[in-house]
């Protein structure tokens, strides 16, 4: 049972990871209807910048997790501008090799900067856990993921439900010509999305290299990819969709890890995406629109 | 019925070209090979090259043709590649010529990936869109893993396969006999592969993708595939299985790039297992969307141009990827924003005065 708990716990910590990833991944999915493979370095940059302020400069990590957030913030507004404002009539294929292009970009320019050894990352957290808790493997980056997780969820949903912006938002998910005739401003809405997704993406970046040290330019992709499979896993573009997938794909991945085998855990982690995608093709929380004539 | 004639003798026209433009390129190589005038870098470059042009005909049979967007298209090449060595490496002494050998090991290859494309298609193609996608990420990452998971060993008593799903197994554990070599080794990969993928095979490999792709395109199936993908429900409604023609297009692709990774594996003493992952499956797939959707010969020159490009750029040593990265967002950005496009056109209009044929299907 110990055990049982222990995985649990490491599931839980991944699956809130891969939580803030894919609400990030589907903010941005549901506004810009695009496949965002960037994002994953996004992730990575995040967190080379919090390793950057705590080790080089020896500022504390709040101030890390800012100027990470507030990094990333930018450069997914640059991004945005840059690669993917240029191709918004264009067919969704090109903007994917564009979304490649930047993802290739962005992991080359963090190995010139930054060398292509692994570095290792120092925990931003560092409180001690009950031992109570401590025999479940519960950690303390465990339990800050997990309150983050979920303010940044309940956040999310505060934000785009009852502020305008969010409302603007989930206007031009639905139709992005009539939110426009409604006086929004669609160019700005869509620059604010991935400015959130990618501030959401410091965040998970910080949070994932405090649980796997392990910080090279290629961290993000995995997680990234995996954090997409949870989003439309729970259905991409709903919110406590993503957080529902993410949570349980963690715990799938660790389950699969503990009890069958670690080298096809990523197998049976696709495996049930597969099987879900069959019985929901929506996702667990979309909703199915079928096609009309 | 002339307007018919006439467009018939267009298409045929441009497959010709396409045709004539691979034998040329073909026989460039060859004269320039003869002379030594290919650089070192390039010459080791030339069988993968082929094959990644067999791999962006039979990618863009799906995503251009079908227009169903696959993102795990390396896991068929990893199954073609791997099944491929086993059959080359277990026929040494069977098949003694190179040539022959290569032919059988292309053939098992293609044809154990259109296995695996039939039975993966069976799930996949019931979605569509950005589900599809993400299924067959899904699926291209599972054949990774297993054949991470993949011992296999050959002696004279037969094929030996171990399965190693908790890690602890090794190539000792196939118990061969003494003569026995042990060919896929878990998470090592293959090593040890006789290399008998030559150039003129590579060659002869795309001509024969060009000739089913092509041939395929303009068959009667190939304008019920883009059908169904041009309108699902119009092609439904006149009586056309749409999966029936997707699956077709699925399993053809499936089975060139079984081919394709026979050659590959082939061609190379060692292959590590993960050589086939998502990366693969997306250089694959920026040949095609810039080579454009359902053009082949433009996957063509897209799969060379950008195979060789990283080895131009080594002037630029650290930032060559770098100085990728921003080529292929530019790339992007010019052939498909209106803004950019329409200032081309306008400049091309004012050089060429009489009105071109616009195809984009060659």
């Amino acid at each position: 049972m110990t055990v049982f708990l222990q995985y649990l716990a490491n599931g839980l910590t991944m699956g809130s990871v891969y939580a803030i990833i894919a609400l990030g991944y589907t903010m941005v999915y549901g506004i810009a209807k695009m496949l965002n493979f960037a994002h994953g370095d996004v992730i990575m940059i995040g967190a080379y910048v919090s390793f950057v302020v705590t080790s080089y400069l020896g500022l504390p990590a709040i101030v890390s997790v800012l100027a990470a957030a507030a990094v990333c913030t930018a450069l997914g507004i640059l991004i945005e501008g840059l690669a993917y404002k240029p191709l918004r009539q264009a067919g969704p294929l090109a903007v994917l090799i564009t979304a490649i292009g930047v993802s290739y970009f962005l992991q080359n320019a963090a190995q010139l900067i930054w060398g292509a050894t692994p570095k290792n990352f120092t925990s931003i957290v560092s409180f001690q856990v009950p031992e109570a808790l401590r025999a479940y493997n519960v950690s303390a980056v465990g339990i800050v993921t997990v309150a983050a997780c979920l303010i940044i969820m309940a956040g999310l949903m505060w934000f785009t439900g009852k502020t305008k912006m969010g409302k603007a938002m989930r206007a031009c998910s639905e139709d992005k010509a009539a939110a426009q005739l409604m006086g929004i401003n669609v160019n700005r809405t869509i620059s604010m999305t991935f400015a959130i997704g990618s501030a959401l993406a410091a965040i998970a970046g910080v949070l994932l290299c405090s649980y796997s040290p392990v910080l090279q330019p290629t961290t993000g992709s995995m997680p990234g990819i995996k954090a997409f499979t949870a989003a439309v896993f729970g259905g991409i573009g709903s919110i406590p969709g993503a957080f529902v997938g993410g949570i349980l794909l963690g715990i799938i991945e660790a389950m699969a890890q503990a009890y069958i085998s670690t080298s096809l855990a990523n197998s049976i982690v696709f495996g049930v995406l597969i099987v879900v995608l069959l019985v929901k093709p929506a996702g667990l929380f979309g909703k199915y629109v079928p096609e009309k004539v | 019925m002339s307007m018919m004639k006439c467009m018939q003798n267009t298409r045929a026209r441009r497959d010709l070209i396409t045709y004539a433009l691979v034998i040329a390129a073909f026989a460039v190589v060859c004269l320039l090979q003869a002379n030594r005038m290919i650089p070192r870098m390039i010459a080791g470059q030339l069988v993968p090259i082929c094959s990644y042009v067999v791999m962006a005909l039979s990618l863009n049979l799906v995503v251009g043709v079908a227009g169903d967007l696959s993102l795990g298209h390396a896991g068929f090449m990893s199954v073609g590649a791997y099944t491929g060595i086993v059959a080359a490496m277990s026929l040494t002494e069977v098949v003694p010529d190179d040539g022959l050998r290569l032919v059988i090991a292309v053939i098992v290859g293609a044809a154990s990936a259109a296995l695996a494309g039939f039975v993966i298609g069976i799930p996949v193609l019931r979605l569509s869109g950005d589900y599809l996608a993400i299924v067959t990420l899904a699926f291209g990452e599972i054949i990774k893993e297993i054949v991470t998971c993949l011992i296999v060993g050959v002696d004279e008593r037969g094929l030996h396969v171990l399965f190693n799903l908790t890690g602890s197994l090794s190539a000792g554990d196939l118990n061969l006999s003494e003569g026995g070599v042990a060919i896929i080794k878990g998470a090592q990969g293959a090593s040890g592969v006789e290399v008998i993928s030559t150039f003129v095979a590579g060659f002869l490999l795309v001509m024969v993708a060009l000739v089913v792709v092509l041939n395929l395109v303009r068959s009667r199936t190939g304008r019920a595939i883009m059908a169904v993908r041009d309108n699902r429900i119009a092609a439904e409604s006149v009586g056309i299985s749409t999966t029936k023609y997707r699956m077709i297009a699925f399993v053809v692709s499936a089975a060139l790039a079984g081919a394709a990774g026979a050659l590959f594996g082939n061609g190379f003493s060692q292959l590590s297992a993960t050589k086939f992952d998502f990366n693969t499956s997306i250089l694959i797939l920026v040949f095609v969307v810039l080579g454009g959707l359902g053009n082949m010969r433009g996957s063509i020159v897209a799969a060379v141009a950008l195979t060789i490009l990283p080895e131009a750029l080594r002037q630029f040593s650290d930032y060559r990827m770098l100085v990728y990265a921003v080529v292929l967002i530019l790339v992007m950005i010019v052939s498909n924003n209106d803004t950019v496009k329409g200032a081309v056109g306008r400049l091309k209009a004012r050089f060429v005065s009489h009105g071109k044929e616009v195809g984009t299907d060659a």
